[in-house]
């Protein structure tokens, strides 16, 4: 790395660990009810708002209610963007005339959009009406993340109970995340990138005559849209779904290394401050500051070596006497470092947004996000949902080195018991199955081989991409796999749903069972969980069930590429 | 037949051994060993490997003979291994449960219509009694159920029951009422009411408890059960998916085989956390034995495990943190009266009195004063109550008492006295200051001193305290005494609290404050008066020699009555529950090492580029997957020892005790298997 890029990473954490506290302080006064500074202006509307949609606001959920609202609440948006999707021709702000999209691409992208993956088998340009794109995906982007941070602080709720069934209203967490949070953060967003050129717009596509023309293509035809407003959400809610195909590499969507700076920020922004939220609502911010600590040494050691294989460039290309890093894929607008760091912060978390073909890295530096994903998502993660599979994932942790002190484990005061261990596993296991299951059934289905760009070994990493990505989430594309056919638009939408649903209903049960325990005073006896040791454990356990979940296909994908990669060379 | 209990036979007795091999292939039956789903899984992997050998016999599979028949040779030697390891540990149990049942061989009884000794009886066997029956058991019979001396008191022999063959007072009411069945008596006759309907005994619960028969797993074991289901299903999925992926890796290669099922069967084997699974029922028998070797008798693994995690120790002073009884060692006159007239009053207060503390009062007496007196007829005499705190006679038309001096001091007043010495207060706090009980002694409305009662607080038990302060767990003395005396002992034994002139339900509402306040709590406890503490603490402890309502209140019993034994019971919590988490620690870190050698070897036929990843540099494909399978058997009957005997337990904070933990399991366990799995491999190489 030179040293601008040493000097835009270290600003960039640093920055990122400032925001961490003030940030996690506001989102924990804004879920308690208390009063921000916000309060003034958004009071009246929050009021407006219970009074339209009849929310009782003094009404306590047990978890059960609070898991049937989300349910029922999610259904309603998947079902809204689903029609939309089929009848956007019909309606308004269509000036390019977009067609409806096909029942299963529907289908696949209301799941995708509603499960907070936003996979997308469409390219936004092509497909999707200015309409659609707004009153649409831009809606689900904030309220699929405001559901995501609702279950986790209905989670910490459960921490913090003591003996009572009640753990929040989720109609009031939903409106307090989206009002108080999403939308002031998102409007500041989109006024900055607006600022360093990505477009908001209604207009009709442009046509302009190339610069440079040749004999065959004398004019090109410029995409336009209301860009910003959605490019804010789609970072900051851990979304990634682009307005457009080539995503945040578009330099609509990203023009200038200072709008990536931004929106790398935005990615980690919520999900880093979310860990001083839990750390102050539970009463330990050290007990916040430790699972940040585990998520910032995945996220550097992840950065480390996606920055040690790209720059050691492909020995390929080298004996054709072509030297230096891997360039190919990435934009010089970012640099070898801005492409890198993003690469993983998008694949840390749930996002997804990319501004580097992922496709193109190395098959190391390809292992890398993919890794990241299939860990499950917990390095800072999605909003939300990176919190609460780290938190099933520091219950596995607590439980066996509880046992390894001789105690019945607990986690901030309360026994891991049989429940727990249950909802825990289903928690950080449920991706990885569906990874394993689909991807195996990918692998002799000819129609989903078909859809390869690449045969052999990178063709497996690109299935195993595909459907890492939906299972967990994630919805980044390694590309390179047309993804518009019926096998994945109707495994990708299992896949989706069972990655959101089952971990988030399986996290509101457990949040029902923490919160009827009482809490045992930490002694001498109890293995403090704020502490070094602890969190070296959690990560060891982290990388352990994620290395032996997926060794076995990561050896025939991206491991064996490489070797053979080194091997011709 | 004591001797079964007191000197148990080694777990690696050779005739223990015959009989756990034969258990072990029993075990085998798929419907006992579903109950160990993992194992259970194991199994059927055997037998997927034992076809693929049958295939290999005719030559449908292409795999060679002796690859196919020795993976599915070891899988079966795996599950064997497993449920050998089980029935060695219950195999001890088992042998002790026969000799117990021995000394319950159909007794006669002597039912009485009424508890009257020259009542007549009718002979009915030990079989027909019921709560509520009362027998009649004379010197040299067995006493034929569970029951409370009604009436009398006899010498008894328990030596069946506690392995002690000294024998011990039974009399009715007071703390030493209860019987066991089975026991002999020696001397004397008392009149037993049962407490217990056949097939519910002491002794029937206790063979129960000890075959691990009504063995239930603990909540702590479900979770890791949970866990490790789990860990297999997710790895029978790694092996199921390398399967396509092998499949279209050799179309994409263009060379090599896919994959076989036998290769793929071996190495889920090898993943499933078999090595935890299979020793996780031996852990949790073997804990309950140790405990029996303690002569303590859990009546359920939850009480142990829950002794582990016990954070407030409730001990009683007397017998637990000092010797169990007081001696008087001097008497302190007040109110102008002399030491010879105290003495005299003194004694004649303890003449009834037949605790230790009453009778070293009247050998005091008889030395300085050489004082004897005797009990006449007509006396009356006042038993100690935990409520009014004293005793003492009524004799010769004087009241002699003696107690704590509020106690005392309230009797005095009601009896009319308008003055109370006025050094009293002093006399008492000087002696309770210095640790030791002031007795207050009255002679009707007149208080003449104080008896100095010594305690003795054991030697060696501040530092007894001092471990369990490091493992986080919080002592609180209880006692009777007066706040000063307590507070003196409690400095002295070094313990965190203390709760003085504590009444029954004083102490019940501590126990409730304190789990309130989320803490688990443990106490021992003899009496009656104990009992409702006892239901209500998360642990009980009571001592074989306390009341029937106190052993049916507790969860733990403990058959040599030392309250000590609290602390021993904790340690056994806290190893059966190190054990499993070890254990687990280790079959999963084993794993990497199998992963690096089976997937290159499994693979290579389709990318040699693999080869790489042979780090152990193993000879063979065929060799390294067969020597992953025989690590992965062999090292359960190795560990076997530790999981019988527990991981040893060392009192330091729980940070400490995990770093240390995770150490020699974590890391041994991911460098072990690559030694092993090398050497293994190298006598595979030598052999051919």
């Amino acid at each position: 790395m030179n040293s601008s890029e040493w000097l835009q990473t270290i600003l960039f954490f640093i920055i990122l660990l400032s925001l961490t506290k003030p940030i996690g302080i506001f989102m924990a006064h804004v879920y308690q009810g208390e009063r921000t500074f916000l309060s003034p202006v958004l009071v009246p509307f929050e009021r407006l708002i219970y009074r339209i949609c009849g929310v009782r606001t003094e009404e306590d959920m047990d978890w059960k209610r609070y898991a049937t609202s989300m349910l029922f609440f999610n259904l309603m948006l998947f079902g809204a963007l689903f029609v939309m999707l089929l009848t956007q021709h019909l309606l308004p702000l269509n000036p390019q005339n977009i067609p409806a999209f096909p029942w299963q691409q529907a289908l696949n992208t209301a799941v995708s959009f509603t499960t907070n993956t936003n996979w997308q088998s469409y390219s936004g340009e092509q497909s999707v009406s200015y309409f659609t794109q707004m009153t649409g995906i831009a809606v689900h982007n904030f309220v699929s993340a405001a559901t995501g941070m609702a279950i986790v602080i209905a989670l910490i709720r459960g921490f913090v109970g003591r003996k009572t069934s009640i753990i929040g209203n989720f109609w009031v967490d939903m409106t307090r995340g989206t009002l108080y949070i999403l939308l002031p953060f998102s409007m500041i967003a989109a006024i900055f990138l607006v600022s360093q050129g990505v477009i908001q717009n209604f207009n009709a596509y442009k046509t302009v005559p190339l610069v440079q023309m040749t004999a065959s293509h004398r004019e090109v035809t410029i995409p336009m849209g209301p860009v910003a407003s959605q490019e804010a959400i789609k970072e900051l809610g851990t979304n990634g779904g682009g307005f457009f195909n080539a995503n945040s590499a578009h330099p609509f969507e990203n023009p200038t290394p200072l709008s990536n700076f931004v929106e790398m920020l935005l990615i980690l922004l919520i999900p880093a401050g979310l860990t001083h939220t839990f750390g102050l609502m539970v009463g330990n911010p050290r007990q916040g500051w430790g699972l940040l600590a585990a998520m910032l040494f995945l996220l550097l050691s992840a950065f480390g070596t996606l920055q040690w294989a790209e720059s050691n460039g492909n020995p390929l290309v080298a004996k054709m006497g072509v030297s230096g890093v891997n360039m190919e894929g990435k934009d010089v607008r970012f640099g070898l470092a801005g492409s890198s760091l993003f690469t993983v912060s998008t694949t840390g978390t749930s996002c997804g947004a990319v501004n580097t073909m992922h496709d193109s890295l190395t098959p190391i530096g390809g292992m890398i996000p993919l890794s990241l994903i299939l860990t499950g998502e917990v390095v800072f993660g999605g909003v939300g949902s990176g919190l609460y599979t780290m938190l099933a994932f520091s219950i596995i942790a607590v439980f066996v080195s509880g046992l390894m002190i001789g105690r019945t484990p607990e986690y901030l005061g309360k026994k891991i018991e049989v429940r727990e261990m249950w909802i825990s596993i289903l928690v950080i296991l449920t991706a990885g199955v569906s990874v394993l299951v689909l991807s195996g059934i990918a692998m002799v289905t000819p129609s989903a081989i078909a859809s390869m760009a690449n045969p052999g070994a990178h063709g497996l990493s690109e299935i195993l991409y595909a459907f890492a990505s939906m299972s967990n989430n994630n919805g980044s594309a390694f590309a390179g796999l047309n993804a518009n056919v019926n096998f994945y638009n109707l495994f990708g939408s299992a896949a989706m749903l069972l990655g959101r649903y089952v971990p988030a209903v399986a996290v509101l049960a457990m949040a029902g069972s923490l919160a009827e325990k009482k809490h045992t005073p930490p002694s001498l006896g109890t293995l403090p969980t704020d502490r070094a040791p602890f969190v070296v454990w959690l990560t060891l356990v982290i990388i352990i069930i994620g290395a032996l979940t997926f060794f076995p296909a990561l050896a025939l994908g991206p491991i064996v590429e490489q070797l053979m990669m080194a091997g011709r060379a | 037949m004591s001797k079964h209990i007191k000197q148990p036979q080694s777990p690696f007795d050779s005739k223990l051994l015959m009989c756990a091999l034969l258990d072990s292939l029993k075990k085998l039956d798929p419907r006992i060993l579903w109950h160990n789903p993992v194992m259970f899984s194991v199994e059927i992997a055997s037998i997927i490997t034992l076809v693929t050998f049958a295939l290999s016999l005719t030559g449908a599979n292409t795999e060679p003979v002796w690859f196919t028949g020795t993976v599915s040779l070891w899988l079966w030697l795996t599950v064997i291994f497993a449920t050998f390891a089980e029935a060695l540990a219950e195999g001890r149990g088992k042998a002790r449960a026969a000799s117990l049942r021995e000394s319950r061989t159909d007794v006669t009884a002597k039912q009485l219509a009424n508890a009257e000794f020259n009542s007549a009886f009718t002979t009915v066997g030990a079989s027909q009694l019921h709560k509520g029956d009362l027998i009649l058991v004379e010197a040299g019979e067995i006493i034929a159920g569970d029951g409370d001396v009604v009436a009398g008191a006899a010498m008894v022999n328990e030596s069946a029951v506690t392995g002690e063959s000294a024998p011990v007072i039974r009399e009715s009411g007071g703390d030493r009422s209860a019987v066991t069945g089975g026991t002999l008596v020696i001397a004397n006759a008392i009149i037993v009411r049962i407490t217990a309907n056949p097939g519910e005994t002491f002794l029937d619960r206790m063979i129960g408890l000890i075959e691990g028969a009504k063995r239930r797993k603990t909540p702590n074991e479900l979770a890791l059960e949970v866990l490790l289901i789990a860990l297999t299903l997710v790895f029978l999925l790694v092996c199921a998916n390398i399967s396509p992926l092998s499949i279209y890796s050799v179309k994409a290669a263009g060379h090599g085989t896919p994959v076989s099922l036998t290769i793929l069967v071996a190495l889920f084997v090898c993943l499933a956390p078999t090595t935890i699974a299979a020793l996780l029922p031996a852990i949790g028998i073997a804990g309950m034995d140790r405990l029996f070797q303690k002569n303590v008798i859990a009546l359920s693994g939850r009480a142990v495990e829950a002794a582990g995690d016990v954070n407030v120790l409730l001990l009683d002073k007397t017998g637990t943190i000092t010797y169990g009884s007081r001696e008087a060692v001097s008497f302190v006159p007040v109110g102008g009266h002399n030491e010879r007239e105290l003495a005299e009053a003194a004694l004649m207060a303890s003449l009834a009195d037949e605790t230790p503390e009453g009778r070293s009062v009247v050998v005091l007496a008889k030395l300085k004063y050489s004082l004897i007196r005797e009990i006449l007829k007509d006396s009356e005499v006042v038993d100690f109550s935990a409520i009014t705190r004293l005793s003492g006679i009524n004799m010769e038309g004087t009241r002699y008492r003696k107690g704590a001096s509020d106690s005392v001091v309230a009797f005095v007043k009601k009896s009319g006295a308008i003055t109370i010495p006025s050094d009293l207060a002093g006399v008492v706090d000087k002696i309770a200051r210095a640790g030791a009980t002031p007795l207050v002694v009255s002679k009707d409305s007149e208080i003449l001193g104080v008896i100095n009662l010594k305690d003795i607080v054991k030697g060696g038990i501040q530092k007894r305290f001092l471990q369990l302060r490091s493992m986080g767990i919080k002592t609180v003395m209880i006692t009777g005494d007066n706040p000063l005396t307590a507070a003196a002992i409690a400095a002295e034994a070094q313990v965190d609290d203390f709760l003085a002139q504590a009444k029954p339900e004083e102490k019940l509402r501590l126990i409730r404050d304190y789990q309130e306040a989320g803490y688990m709590v443990a106490m021992t406890g003899d009496g009656t008066n104990d009992a409702p503490a006892l239901a209500q603490a998360d642990v009980a402890v009571a001592m074989n020699t306390g009341t029937q309502p106190a052993r049916e209140a507790a969860n733990i019993i403990d058959l040599d009555s030392n309250p000590t034994k609290l602390l021993d019971i904790v340690e056994i919590g806290k190893q059966i529950l190190m054990t499993r988490g070890n254990l687990t620690t280790f079959s999963i870190s084993n794993d990497i090492a199998k992963y690096f050698a089976i997937i290159p070897a499994a693979l290579l036929s389709i990318y040699p580029q693999l080869g790489v990843l042979n780090v152990m540099r193993l000879n063979s494909p065929h060799s390294a997957i067969l020597s992953a399978v025989i690590f992965n058997a062999i090292i359960i009957p190795m560990l076997v020892p530790l999981a019988l005997k527990g991981t040893k337990f060392r009192p330091m904070p729980a940070e400490r005790l995990l770093i240390h933990n995770l150490l020699i399991y974590g890391v041994g366990g991911m460098v072990a298997p690559f030694v092993g799995i090398k050497i293994i491999d190298m006598c595979i190489g030598m052999l051919g």
